[in-house]
């Protein structure tokens, strides 16, 4: 992997930028050129929120990107507004707690992720976007199992150090389904 | 033999350039002559405004800045956080303070800036020419206002001691005149109750000097003296509108 | 050096300001760089410091002129419209002499605009939104690295040239986070010896008045004034030669050559790969300083190009430098993009090869 650009988007309270940092941070213990622009330009209009990170072996030039490696759609309209941004051959996580309707685009790779039936299996809803972090991790393997760790390690201290084993198993919750 | 009146080291022994009846020298000395009694004139660090007394670093004796128009409290409030304990004020004109620098003055006062503010009005644009002030009386001619400022088109007069009174962070304000020996002690004595609760950090303090500007009035330098009395005083009460409630220091 | 963290831009530059000795700092919440009085708010009480919310831009702007005239080290920071709003003091400041360090996380205009990023203000922050001659230094990062390392040298810089020094940041950079490595903290300076190290601030002038100090912007007589603004010039002319900053890459042999700041600086690097990848060979002039402008980058650029093109969040304002650079060697042509849109690398590459075969005729 020379580089990798990841895009983020659902509503506001479903986790977008924390996943998007935490992947950032991983990036960064990895020693990895690495950047986050949270959604700030003419597509917040959309009522979503969203954020861009990109990963890469080589200096990063622009922060920005028009086209993803992956993209989060945590609810419907990033869906239907970010579909088109996945490169073709690319990855799309979509969250069908909620999104039911299904991409039309033929030339990349879907993967159903639903958060928030799993977040119930595990007894937490609060960690739906630790299983979809998850999800990406694995299915992109932009960074390692083992950053992501790390970063729940040094954001969960003191009296919240509990939170680490919960969203750890979160974390490893999703699996990824076997190729046919 | 004990002298019965002397230069203050707080003046600089040069010739003000202010013109005849005019009393910004006369407030320029107490301000000065009360930092030197109290004996901290090198304490002190002074900001002039636009107007006259722009060049009011030439006559008084302390450490001064000029500031642009209006904003010489929120200068003073910059310079009081860098020296928390120096004697730190603004002298400052009816059109600078209460016109253009009206937010710099309210929100200096609102913050309760350890500072004091020496207001002269004299109901006019002095160095710019005449033209209406804020505090320009109802009827007053001026170059702006030349059949005399009228309610409908000018609105009236601002009281400043009183509208600042409104302010918590304001515990001192006194509204005093220069047009008499008698009001002129009065006037000392409130420039040292002001500098003395600056000194004690309790608040913000102002003091407002109802002064003349014979000048662009077009009267002569007595008359003038007396127009503050029969005009100024009957709309702009003297007096104290604010003290402090709780005489001890944050 | 410490070991790299990741921030949000705004936050890395008002660490990077304290971290650089600004022990003062005034502010006025305005979109996208309210992190920075926030993160002042919180840092630098606790840290020795001292942080004021202003009434205004304009509040904040004399509040720091006071507090630099008096001694202290200075920042302050907004954003387009309210660096407009402190163009006033920016001029005085000047005049005055007075140190500051200042940073415009600049978005989009005319008036209120939008609070995406832009790059329209290069005419405000380069040939000055206040009155009278006077000329301002001013750094144009292109990463968050390059903010903090810029804003951690501008107190020297501002101190050493008494006078404020500007860094122009925009959204882009604010908003984004990217890790950083923070330089070590310098001591805030004691403010018991001010008046050695600054003889000129008001500090009140203890037992002898002799050393009495007078910060002043006005001098009513011509001759006076004239010689005054002379004298800031000559300044301004040492400045120039010591003050300029590019980055420049493969300019000599460039079949066209880009010229681009701050955030277009990075997707005008991507473009000039996309462009190698297609035969073009594109050279990168970036001026990190943009007063003074680096004319003589231009210099450098070899005998086979064609065309020299601006890049900008605006509608063409550094164009004008470009042209001083270039003179009358080669057409000079813009690339724009204005009220908050960014072309992507991909659409900056289109329009330079375009332009690049229009002017070759092929």
């Amino acid at each position: 992997m020379s580089s990798q650009k990841l895009f983020f988007a659902g509503s506001g309270g479903q986790g977008v930028i924390l996943m998007g940092q935490m992947t950032t941070y991983a990036a960064m213990y990895e020693g990895k050129e690495t950047t986050y622009y949270p959604s700030y330009g003419p597509e917040m209009r959309g009522g979503t929120a969203n954020c861009t990170v990109v990963v890469s072996d080589r200096p990063i030039s622009c922060p920005l990107i028009y086209d993803a490696d992956c993209v989060v759609a945590m609810n419907l309209p990033s869906l239907i507004k970010f579909e088109q941004m996945v490169k073709p051959g690319g990855i799309l996580l979509l969250n069908t707690s909620i999104i039911s309707q299904r991409p039309s685009r033929g030339d990349i790779t879907v993967y159903d992720v639903p958060v928030n039936e799993l977040a119930r299996d595990i007894g937490n809803a609060r960690v739906a976007n630790m299983i979809m972090l998850g999800a990406l991790v694995r299915s992109t393997g932009v960074v390692s199992r083992g950053s992501v760790v790390k970063v729940m390690e040094k954001t969960f201290t003191g009296s919240k150090a509990r939170l680490i084993d919960l969203n750890v198993s979160a974390f490893d919750f999703w699996k990824m389904p076997q190729r046919v | 033999m004990k002298p019965v009146f002397a230069y203050t080291k707080g003046m600089c022994r040069v010739d003000t350039s202010y013109c005849p009846g005019c009393t910004h020298g006369i407030a320029h000395r107490l301000i000065t002559e009360t930092l030197d009694e109290m004996g901290r004139l090198g304490d002190a660090i002074g900001v002039a405004p636009i107007g006259c007394s722009v060049q009011a670093h030439k006559f008084m004796n302390v450490d001064m800045c000029e500031s642009a128009h209006g904003r010489a409290p929120a200068v003073a409030s910059g310079i009081r956080r860098v020296h928390p304990d120096k004697m730190v004020f603004t002298y400052q004109g009816d059109g600078d303070l209460a016109s253009i620098g009206t937010a710099e003055i309210i929100h200096a006062a609102a913050r309760g800036e350890k500072i004091t503010t020496f207001f002269i009005n004299n109901c006019i644009y002095g160095m710019t020419g005449g033209q209406m002030a804020p505090t320009t009386l109802i009827g007053q001619r001026s170059t702006t206002s030349q059949d005399g400022r009228t309610v409908a088109q000018a609105g009236s007069p601002i009281r400043v001691s009183e509208l600042l009174s409104a302010l918590d962070g304001a515990v001192y304000i006194e509204r005093v005149a220069l047009d008499s020996p008698a009001h002129i002690r009065a006037a000392k004595k409130a420039v040292r109750r002001a500098l003395e609760i600056q000194e004690r950090r309790l608040g913000f303090t102002f003091v407002e000097f109802l002064s003349t500007c014979p000048t662009n009035w077009g009267l002569a330098p007595a008359d003038a003296m007396k127009w503050v009395g029969s005009a100024m005083i009957p709309y702009y009460p003297l007096g104290v509108f604010r003290e402090p409630e709780v005489e001890k220091a944050v | 050096m410490s070991e790299k963290v990741l921030m949000k831009g705004n936050e890395a530059f008002a660490e990077a300001a304290i971290r650089g000795g600004c022990r003062f700092y005034f502010g006025y919440p305005i979109t996208p760089q309210s992190e920075i009085p926030e993160y002042m708010s919180r840092e630098l009480p606790g840290r020795g410091g001292t942080f004021l919310q202003a009434e205004s831009e304009l509040g904040a702007i004399n509040m720091a002129y006071g507090a630099g005239a008096a001694g202290g080290s200075v920042f302050i920071s907004s954003s387009s419209p309210g660096i407009a709003l402190m163009q006033e003091g920016m001029s005085f400041l000047c005049s005055a002499e007075v140190p500051l360090v200042a940073l415009n996380v600049s978005r989009c205009g005319p008036g209120i605009g939008g609070i995406q990023p832009g790059q329209a203000d290069y005419f405000q922050v380069t040939r000055g939104g206040g009155n009278g001659d006077y000329r301002i230094p001013v750094f144009a990062p292109s990463g968050i690295q390059e903010a903090v390392d810029l804003l951690y040298g501008a107190p020297e810089l501002a101190d050493k040239w008494r006078n404020p020094v500007m860094i122009f940041a925009d959204g882009v950079l604010g908003q984004m986070m990217e890790p950083v490595t923070l330089p070590e903290q310098r001591p805030f300076a004691d403010p018991r010896d001010i008046r050695t190290r600054k003889p000129w601030a008001i500090t009140g002038y203890g037992d002898d008045d002799a050393r009495k100090n007078v910060v002043k912007s006005l001098r009513m007589q011509p001759d006076e004034l004239e010689i005054h603004v002379e004298t800031l010039f000559e300044k301004y002319a040492r400045a120039e030669r010591e003050l300029v900053s590019a980055e420049s890459a493969g300019v000599e042999d460039a079949d066209a050559v880009i010229v681009a700041f701050g955030t277009m600086a990075r997707i005008a690097k991507e473009a000039v790969d996309i462009l190698s990848g297609r035969g073009v060979s594109v050279g990168l002039i970036r001026p990190i300083s943009l007063w003074p402008f680096p004319y003589g980058e231009f210099d450098k650029i070899g005998p086979r190009a064609k065309v020299v093109i601006s890049a900008e969040l605006s509608m063409g304002q550094m164009i004008e430098d470009v042209r001083i650079g270039v003179g009358k060697r080669l057409p000079v042509r813009l690339i724009h993009r204005t009220g908050g849109m960014i072309p992507s690398s991909l659409e900056l590459a289109d329009r330079a090869e375009a332009i690049y075969k229009e002017v070759a005729g092929r």
